[in-house]
């Protein structure tokens, strides 16, 4: 194993300025807003167009969708239109945006006007994350300082361009993370998904046209300003270009956010002595989960550590990046005791507007409550596969889905994990828990 | 309790923000929780005249957030995660111990929380928003004791600086 460190483009201030980062002072002292004034030299089709495809930024919320495609789905002349920045961070294990609000609120407001300006907006609203109170502190303090400044209001910097942005805090809630329960939440409603077709870019926000975007995604684009799109493109691997941040925890020894190029391997960000520095008291890996609860697992043998951080290369594993959370587990963990806390909280977050989700998750928590707690019957794995079935037909990644949206689908991931590695070790639990007759 | 003079200008800069006032639900929420450490009754029927709706249409919404407190809670809200990493770093101890710990008082309310993105410092809690990682049984009391004592200072049951 190389001995791989960090690549820090949106992480560099925070570590340059650990005690002042967050300011307007320390974000202009280190090149903040420097992406802003050479974007407002180019035009909106410039940017997307041009720039950020070239770049081949994916966004960084969950799908790795390329954000230049999405925002080439608004219709054309179609206004208002408005960019929703999603900051709901919700996913299990998931720490980077918390990190980018709290330490580098400018670099974002400097992403958000980049974009609104690409896509021709002049009202953007944030989602905060309601448990995010420093975060939003930090934020709203940035966004009057970036006002005073000229970045936010009419006329920024002297270019005509005019843009608002409106902070909105959550309360509590994951499916608001999704981008129409978002939309929902945002209208002031309960936040239920929306069926979709149509999609936010056609009919989002307050029926208009709409782009939702991950903060990690918008924190990048004044970086891919600066370098130009083709420059950041030769990092990474693939159609994986860049870097990413990898929210690490559970069993290594230097848990934390760490900014790695793409095409490192699970094994360099889990071991490198710069990046995770291994298993805890020399152990070894179990199992881990990469993407966030959402994605299905994989465990410590040589080919699964070895598989490269590359959003396609991972799904052939039928896992996926997803949120670039990775949950190390050691040897003392048991399977069956992390899947059913996974089930609880896909059971709790469910919105409940659709059957097999509302339903299933919550037989999914009840039997994996009994199979971890010694209360298991041999039948169990395959009842959880069945009752995972109906929510997501054929259980195969990327899943088919019988909901509205993919939290239903989401819940499976675990059972079929368990089942996939861990089906001997379940069933020899079972057995051994079993109060002979 | 309606809202007091001041929140209620506050209460209406809020909903002029939004180019609909039924987005201002949310935030007005949480401004009723800074007010009066929960969300009443009054509360709602005020947010529903203020953004135009009706007093079942803000409690339909809100009963779906978990941070509306739609009965009354202590002063101090404790919310302990046992998420996928905290429940392998000790976060189910630290739960079980201000549970017991703090069952019978009425200034601390502990309640079991999903992942709040402090899974780097597991196992982890908010006091009131506020991030505390790291945690042991011990320590965690410890905190919720400081907050008490009012060498920490807390923010409100919304997570809002006084
Ligand atoms: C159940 C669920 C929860 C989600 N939570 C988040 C989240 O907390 N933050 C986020 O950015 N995206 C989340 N997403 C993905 C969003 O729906 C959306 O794809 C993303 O915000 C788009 O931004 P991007 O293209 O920049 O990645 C979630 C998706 C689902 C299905
Ligand atoms: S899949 Fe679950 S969370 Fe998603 S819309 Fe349906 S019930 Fe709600
Ligand atoms: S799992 Fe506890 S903070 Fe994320």
């Amino acid at each position: 194993m190389a001995d791989v460190g960090e690549t820090r483009i949106i992480t560099r201030r925070m570590h340059e300025r650990p005690d002042d980062s967050w300011t307007i002072e320390a974000s202009l002292g280190s090149g903040g807003y420097d992406g802003l004034r050479k974007a407002l030299t180019m035009t909106g089709e410039q940017i997307g167009q041009e720039q950020v495809k070239a770049s081949g930024l994916r966004g960084r919320g969950g799908a790795g969708f390329p954000t230049a495609t999405k925002w080439s789905f608004l219709p054309k002349g179609v206004y208002p239109r408005y960019l929703v920045v999603n900051a709901d961070e919700g996913e299990p294990s998931t720490f980077k945006d918390r990190m980018l609000i709290e330490r580098d609120p400018h670099q974002l407001i400097e992403g958000i006007v980049i974009a609104a300006f690409a896509i021709g907006c002049n009202l953007a609203f944030v989602y905060v994350r309601g448990e995010f109170a420093l975060g939003y502190d930090r934020l709203r303090q940035a966004v009057d300082d970036a006002r005073a400044k000229g970045f936010l209001g009419t006329d920024i910097l002297g270019s005509g361009f005019d843009l608002d942005i409106v902070l909105h805090r959550g309360a509590g809630a994951y499916i608001c993370g999704e981008e129409t329960g978002l939309l929902e939440s945002l209208e002031g409603e309960r936040g239920m998904p929306r069926i979709r077709p149509p999609f936010p870019a056609i009919e989002g926000l307050y029926a208009k046209p709409t782009v939702v975007n991950n903060v990690e995604t918008l924190a990048t684009l004044p970086h891919i300003i600066l370098m130009g799109g083709e420059e950041y493109a030769k990092l990474g691997v693939g159609r994986s270009t860049g870097t990413r941040l990898f929210s690490l925890s559970g069993h290594v020894n230097r848990p934390g956010n760490y900014e790695v190029e793409l095409g490192n391997t699970f094994r360099d960000l889990i071991f490198s002595p710069q990046l995770g520095g291994g298993i805890r008291n020399g152990g070894s890996v179990k199992f881990f989960i990469p993407g966030g609860a959402s994605s299905q697992w994989l465990t410590g043998s040589d080919e699964h550590l070895d598989a490269p951080l590359d959003m396609d290369a991972v799904s052939a594993l039928g896992v996926m990046l997803g949120s670039g959370a990775v949950m190390v587990y050691d040897e003392t963990t048991s399977p069956a005791l992390v899947a059913w806390r996974l089930a609880k909280f896909f059971a709790h977050e469910s919105c409940g507007k659709c059957t097999p989700c509302r339903e299933g998750t919550g037989w999914l928590e009840k039997v994996l409550y009994r199979l971890s707690h010694g209360l298991g019957r041999p039948e169990d794995l395959d009842l959880l596969l069945d009752v995972g079935d109906n929510i997501s037909p054929g259980l195969n990644a990327p899943f088919s889905q019988t909901t509205i949206c993919p939290l239903g689908p989401s819940a499976v991931s675990a059972v079929v994990s368990l089942n996939k590695y861990f089906r001997d070790e379940v069933l020899a639990g079972i057995a051994a828990a079993e109060v002979p007759a | 309790m309606a809202f007091t003079p001041e929140n209620l200008a506050r209460a209406r800069e809020v909903v002029a923000r939004y180019p609909r006032p039924k987005s201002a639900i949310l935030p007005l929420a949480h401004l009723a929780q800074d007010q009066d450490g929960w969300l009443t009754r009054d509360a709602m029927a005020e947010i529903a005249q203020l953004t135009g709706v009706t007093a079942a249409d803000v409690l339909g919404t809100c009963s779906f957030y978990t941070m509306f407190k739609r009965d009354p809670v202590g002063r101090l809200v404790v919310s302990v995660c046992t998420n996928a990493t905290c429940l392998v770093t000790g976060g189910p101890e630290v739960l079980e111990h201000l549970e017991h710990r703090y069952a019978d008082d009425p200034e601390v309310t502990v309640e079991e929380v999903e992942c709040i993105a402090a899974c780097g410092g597991a196992p982890a809690m908010q006091v009131n928003y506020e991030f505390h990682e790291k945690l042991t049984p011990d320590t965690a009391a410890e905190v919720v004791e400081a907050y008490r004592r009012g060498e920490l200072e807390a923010r409100t049951v919304s997570g809002s600086r006084r």
